[in-house]
């Protein structure tokens, strides 16, 4: 069994491995077809069936799960002739943080995410998805870029958080941070936002000021991660189950209270067992909000997303 | 200790001056928390609270903070009544709105921000201070709520800002409502911004994650008092992730002035001719 499985969705992968065994044997031997396609459809509810009562710790997992699709398997997927741009133009390129223009049904638009990386060695190029203060830089840039050319931006938000770190805090990532909400929350571009996986903290909200925040079924968004948050109002790490159940991280919650705008439905199992869905669902959302923000004049629209902000906590 | 200081401890609560138990007992006396001089409390006053011996910093509630900066009598309360929201029923050890209550009780403050417009040598001004000692100055919705009235009051009294941030960061307790306040609040900044209206951020130890993410280091002109602990990640969750001993006097002022993120540090005595002279060339129609 795959070590990228997580605890509760073993038994729909012993089910999975005996499909895989009877199809090997199947080739020879036809009058198993009917058994696999019991097992096939008896595979189908046993995921529908965790699936629809997972608790939130365990969305939380499903949000980090090794074999989630990332901001590049979305480009890849939902655009066409994606040009990556790179760098700050101040001090380097961050790898955390993905970006560039491309075409989204022959629309030009600008891309920006966080990009955690699939093997051990493109994790440690990318930090596992937490940028540095140039990573934040970067994507100001490249959205002060879509307003010059007058192009939408959209930002996947997925990152455990901003990286915390010597360096960090020498060049700034207060000041990279706090700057970027204030660039998108002035910016003359359409925002659209989606939250693919985790959304921590201040190093996930840098990219979330937008006129529309969408965030993927089992995706997650916090203050802090559950770990902080046990480890600061418990005083105990683990205490992080109970500590996503009482910041409510989860998409339902979140669009209860306010923070996001429309939950974008998974493929059943999670976004992890078909990226093809996950993508042409998002993309249906990203195409469908675009055209009802084309309706508002900028000013309008600026209105609307300082309005949306003032709302919250109010 | 409340749950910053214990995430800072460096900046634990004995060096509140306001709640420190002094192991002197009389109430006029006071002991330095830095180099444990022993203080009069109405020299201490006289020196505002920065111990004539050795030049600490001590730390003072909001209202202290406004009745010095403002000129004599002008303070004016704003953007009062607005209430904590439990939005989230948060629960851990102890609920939410039991915090509140004991917050409330043991500050005399609705929440942890007071707003207030006033005279800063004859010049009107709009100034908004933390206080630390309600739940470690922590912003939730009330305090973006009331922020943001300070910054509407400033662009429409035509006046400038200024804000004394001292925090935690973002409030645990109302998780992504927290969160949002520090895109609300960078979000009224760019108003003021627009109405070219200055905006002077004044640093005052600590200030962490959210509060200093926002508010704190987007000012026109940002200030600190000396030594105040002023960064993104607390110290502990940065050596715990890289496991490398800090720098000496990392995160202090005079580590933020030598890195660029600051553009002056202000001792608190010299901090109310300087921001003036600043308005004076930064905004010279009063």
């Amino acid at each position: 069994m795959s070590i990228n499985i997580l605890e509760f969705e073993k038994p729909i992968a012993e089910v999975a491995e005996k499909i895989e065994a009877l199809q090997l044997a199947a080739s020879d031997n036809p009058e198993l077809l009917p058994q696999i396609d019991k097992l096939k459809s008896e595979q189908a509810t046993l995921t529908k069936k965790i699936y629809s009562k997972l608790s939130t710790w365990q969305k939380v997992q499903v949000a980090r799960h090794p074999n989630r699709p990332h901001t590049l398997d979305f480009i890849e997927r939902i655009f066409d002739e994606f040009e990556e741009l790179h760098g700050d133009r101040q001090f380097a390129d961050d790898a955390s943080l993905v970006g560039g223009i491309a075409k989204l049904e022959g629309m030009p638009v600008m891309i920006i995410g966080h990009e955690k990386g699939r093997d051990t060695e493109e994790k440690v190029k990318r930090n596992f998805g937490m940028p540095q203060p140039e990573g934040y830089r970067k994507a100001k840039r490249l959205m002060q870029l879509a307003e010059q050319f007058d192009m939408p931006v959209i930002t996947f938000i997925d990152t455990a958080g901003a990286y915390p770190g010597v360096e960090g805090e020498e060049r700034g990532q207060s000041e990279a941070i706090a700057r970027n909400l204030a660039v998108m929350s002035s910016l003359k571009s359409k925002i659209l936002v989606v939250v693919t996986g985790e959304g921590g903290s201040g190093g996930a909200l840098a990219l979330g000021v937008g006129d529309h925040v969408a965030i993927l079924e089992y995706g997650t968004y916090s203050v802090a991660s559950p770990e902080a948050c046990a480890s600061i109002v418990w005083r105990e790490s683990d205490k992080a189950p109970e500590a996503a159940e009482a910041m409510k991280v989860g998409a339902s919650d979140l669009k209860k209270i306010g923070i996001v705008d429309e939950i974008i439905v998974e493929p059943i199992g999670g976004a992890h067992q078909d990226y093809d869905t996950i993508s042409a669902n998002i993309k249906s959302s990203l195409l469908k909000n675009l055209a009802e923000l084309s309706k508002f004049s900028q000013e309008e629209l600026l209105q609307r997303r300082y309005q949306r902000l003032l709302k919250i906590g109010a | 200790m409340n749950w910053l200081t214990r995430l800072i401890p460096s900046i634990g609560s004995n060096r509140d001056s306001e709640s420190s138990k002094s192991k002197v007992p009389d109430g006029l006396w006071n002991n330095c928390p830095a180099c444990e001089a022993i203080l009069y409390q109405p020299e201490l006053e006289k020196s505002l609270f920065v111990c004539p011996k050795c030049d600490h910093h001590l730390r003072i509630g909001a209202r202290t903070r406004m009745s010095i900066f403002f000129d004599g009598g002008s303070f004016q309360e704003l953007a009062t009544k607005i209430t904590t929201k439990d939005i989230l029923k948060f629960k851990d050890t102890k609920s939410y709105s039991q915090r509140i209550k004991e917050a409330v009780s043991s500050t005399g403050e609705e929440e942890a921000i007071v707003i207030g417009k006033g005279k800063l040598e004859g010049a009107e001004i709009v100034a908004a201070a933390f206080e630390f000692r309600y739940m470690g100055g922590s912003m939730g919705g009330a305090v973006g709520t009331k922020f943001v009235q300070g910054v509407d009051a400033a662009i429409e009294h035509k006046t400038p800002l200024i804000c004394f941030s001292t925090s935690g960061g973002a409030r645990m307790q109302e998780s992504m409502v927290s969160l949002m306040q520090m895109a609300k609040t960078s979000a009224a900044l760019e108003k003021l911004k627009e109405s070219k209206l200055p905006y002077i951020s004044v640093m005052i130890d600590p200030i962490y994650g959210g509060v200093s993410a926002s508010i704190a280091m987007l000012g026109d002109i940002n200030i600190a008092e000396p030594k105040a602990l002023v960064g993104f990640a607390g110290r502990r969750v940065i050596e715990q992730t890289v496991r490398v001993d800090l720098p000496e006097g990392f995160q202090k002022s005079e580590f933020l002035l030598e890195h660029g993120a600051i553009d002056m540090i202000v001792h608190r005595r010299d901090l109310r001719a300087k921001v003036s002279s600043i308005l004076s060339k930064l905004y010279p129609t009063q």
